[in-house]
């Protein structure tokens, strides 16, 4: 495959990382995000829960760079290297994927175009080679077959008429189509039934799995890095958890390991703040 | 904090590259600045026109002169100086006999547009290009048209209106002004005065033409107007696909361009004529550009017959223009299909109309405007149901699309109903590029240029996707170059 010698190569420069420190985020003035503070590490995957409006989508936005949120100039590390005022596509192009909670529709955008389009403008900045028209279809189609979306899709405008469900499942796609490193996906479960929720978690499990075996040490490790937003813990069942953050009005109360979806699972979001 | 993605990208969406800009030094053959009957007569004489062409051109030109400039179009026209204007230009090395005979300098110039004149070219052309008949048109007359042979096989007459005069002169007689009369608007007087040349097209009874026919028009000299005339005629069963393509060099001035098309389809014959209209738009401080003055109306003369417009407009400083279509024959169809893209200090004003007289007629209006930087976009339609067209219908979409808080779009839809059995559908829209669909497509590594390209084709796809293949990507680079530039 075409993909290999990347993947390759950026698994062979230094770990991969995502730090955030002490970010301050507004938005027409008003603070949403204050003070927060995250790490994670190649191989990770870290779970942001909190209640609606306590700033977890807000955090999707300002990783992809949305230009609305007002960011400092640091606290917003990637790989080393900051991503304060770094445009959206320069992010992308670094390895950095956002599955947003309600992706866009475009009229008249074929869902095929776009996904070409992207594909086409991260290869271009990866030095690859364009890939052929028939190329492109194979990789296209097995993404949508790994994430139970028919080959029709591909022709229909982006998102338009798509249900909670497919907008999910195709944002799934691009995240396996487009090859990032880091991936946040903010509420990729909502929408979706049990056999939706299996066929994600596998997806990302996949999406997790080491490039190769590096051969100073011949033990598998992965670049990749997963963050992922949500106000549900279900999905969290079916996958490997490193860190369970919650995040209440702008900041995060309370990190731990896994058993903390659990527990949140059992009791919700209201006891957390009575037990701080 | 910054400004929203899109005001601040909007906001310098007014200079734009007009990659057609160049112009060619060409030998030319003019007649003097002004316009009198002595200057009709000497266009007449130069084209060794019979009688009957000069005096119907006399006839336009004292009714022309009756007439008063149109003012109730939604776009600031400056006056026009018509004695300031010169009337015809043409190549002096013209090719009558043969491709070979085509000037070497006015070949370089199409090849650098992208028009091959070089039949064998486009026969080994590129893979999946179609084949396609053209005739260049420079200035006021035609400098060659290719395949005319091969399509004389079939009995397709395809050559520049001038050699149609000479050779056919039953059939331009017959039906030169049968659609838009001498006398029809402000423009299209003037234009049957003094045009001086265009295409000339005519299918004969059950041919299906096998390639596409395909004129270029370019404007290169300066001070000169260019008023070229087309006359489409597709007999019973007949079919042609018509493309025009124009351009024109950059410069401070504004030319003029008033040009007449007529198309007549009889029983059962279809034509399709596609248009992606280039002109030069003036630069970013609204100087120079071609003011785009154009009657456009086909005639659906036999039963069951229908004429189908698609235009891309992403030229011109000022567009005046609503290519028509009148619905005789009973079971007739006309459409529209239009995108209309107004950035800098364009102005547009145009539409359709659809006359609907026959009985069952039907007509669909699909008309797609976007308006960016100082740009101003007006769709102006007019749907006719006359007392005799029983069940006809009509169907008019008109969604605008802008970007940026300098331009302007309005709807101007007319309905004239006559017959209660008859039915008027009229949808329209207005929406803006909203900053998450840059957001997301940006993320996705799609810088911004592009990612405007791709929302902006997408609202004008159910146009752009009707055009032929060669046509289509030119029109979607046209739309995205109209948008290139615009991010510091």
């Amino acid at each position: 495959m075409s993909q290999q010698p990347v993947r390759a190569r950026t698994a062979g420069a230094s770990k991969t990382s995502l730090s955030i420190k002490n970010l301050h985020v507004t938005r027409e003035g008003k603070e949403i995000l204050k003070g927060v503070s995250l790490e994670v590490q190649a191989g990770e995957i870290h779970v942001l829960l909190g209640p609606n409006g306590s700033g977890k989508s807000t955090l999707a936005h300002v990783l992809a760079g949305d230009p609305r949120y007002s960011v400092g100039d640091r606290g917003l590390d990637f790989n080393g290297k900051t991503l304060c005022g770094v445009p959206p596509e320069r992010r992308a192009e670094r390895g950095l994927f956002v599955g947003f909670q309600h992706p866009v529709e475009i009229p008249g955008l074929s869902t095929a175009q776009f996904l070409r389009s992207a594909q086409g403008a991260l290869r271009k900045s990866r030095g690859q080679n364009p890939l052929t028209a028939r190329e492109f279809l194979q990789n296209a189609k097995a993404a949508l077959v790994a994430v139970g979306l028919p080959e029709a899709v591909l022709e229909r405008p982006l998102n338009v008429g798509f249900s909670g469900g497919e907008k999910k499942r195709l944002e799934l796609a691009q995240l396996i189509l487009l090859e990032p490193t880091l991936a946040v996906l903010d509420e990729i479960d909502s929408g979706l039934d049990v056999d939706g929720l299996k066929l994600v978690a596998a997806a990302l499990k996949r999406f997790m799995l080491p490039d190769k075996l590096t051969p100073a040490s011949g033990q598998a490790t992965s670049n990749r890095m997963l963050l992922l937003i949500t106000h549900n813990p279900r999905l969290l069942r079916y996958l490997p958890i490193t860190r369970v953050h919650i995040i209440q009005n702008g900041q995060i109360i309370q990190s731990a390991g896994p058993e903390l979806a659990e527990q949140i699972a059992k009791t919700g979001f209201v006891n957390k703040k009575i037990q701080k | 904090m910054p400004p929203p993605m899109s005001k601040k990208l909007l906001q310098q969406l007014s200079a734009r590259p007009y990659k057609h800009g160049f112009s060619s030094k060409i030998e030319t053959d003019t007649v003097p600045i002004g316009l009198t009957e002595d200057t009709i007569r000497l266009i007449s004489g130069k084209k060794s026109e019979p009688a009957w062409m000069l005096a119907w051109r006399l006839k336009a030109f004292r009714h022309w002169r009756t007439m008063v400039t149109p003012d109730w179009q939604n776009v600031a026209v400056p006056p026009i100086d018509y004695q300031a204007i010169r009337y015809y230009a043409a190549p002096k090395r013209r090719a009558l006999k043969s491709l070979d005979e085509v000037d070497p300098e006015i070949r370089r110039m199409f090849d650098k547009l992208g028009i091959s004149l070089d039949e064998q070219k486009r026969i080994s052309g590129v893979e999946g290009m179609s084949q396609v008949a053209i005739d260049a048109v420079v200035d006021s007359a035609s400098v060659a048209t290719t395949f005319k042979a091969e399509l004389e096989r079939l009995g397709v007459i395809f050559c520049s209106l001038s050699e149609a005069v000479q050779r056919h002169p039953g059939l331009v007689q017959r039906y030169l002004g049968s659609v838009v009369s001498f006398g029809d608007n402000y423009f299209a007087s003037l234009n049957a005065a003094v045009f001086s040349d265009g295409s000339f097209c005519y299918i004969p009874r059950g041919v299906r033409c096998p390639m596409d026919l395909s004129t270029y028009f370019r404007i290169n000299s300066a001070g000169t107007g260019q008023f070229e005339r087309t006359l489409i005629i597709a007999e019973d069963d007949a079919y042609v696909s018509y493309l025009e393509g124009c351009t024109a060099p950059k410069r401070d001035e504004n030319q003029l361009h008033a040009a007449v098309v007529e198309i007549i389809a009889k029983d059962r014959a279809e034509v399709r004529y596609a248009t992606v209209q280039n002109w030069y738009p003036g630069d970013a401080q609204g100087r120079g550009g071609i003011f785009n003055f154009v009657t456009k109306r086909g005639k659906c003369a036999g039963a069951n017959s229908k004429i189908s417009w698609t235009q891309v407009e992403t030229g011109s400083a000022i567009t005046w223009k609503y290519p028509s279509v009148i619905l005789q024959g009973d079971n007739s169809v006309g459409e529209f299909y239009s995108v209309a893209l107004t950035a800098g200090h364009q102005q547009a004003d145009t539409g359709s109309k659809m006359i609907h007289l026959g009985k069952n007629t039907r007509s669909t209006i699909i008309a797609k405007g976007i308006a960016a930087g100082h740009g101003n976009n007006t769709y102006r339609g007019l749907v006719r149901v006359m007392s005799g067209a029983t069940g006809a219908r009509n169907y008019t979409q008109c969604d605008s699309l802008m970007l940026g808080s300098q331009c302007s779009a309005t709807t101007l839809p007319y309905i004239e109903q006559r017959n209660d059995s008859s039915t008027i559908e009229h949808e329209a829209s207005t929406s803006t590029i909203r900053d998450e669909q840059l957001v997301y497509l940006r993320q996705r590594g799609i810088d911004e240029e592009e990612a405007l390209t791709l929302i902006v084709n997408g609202f004008g796809r159910t146009v752009l996707k009707r055009l032929p293949l060669e046509f289509a990507v030119e029109a979607r680079n046209l739309l995205g170059l109209r948008l290139e530039g615009s991010v510091a």
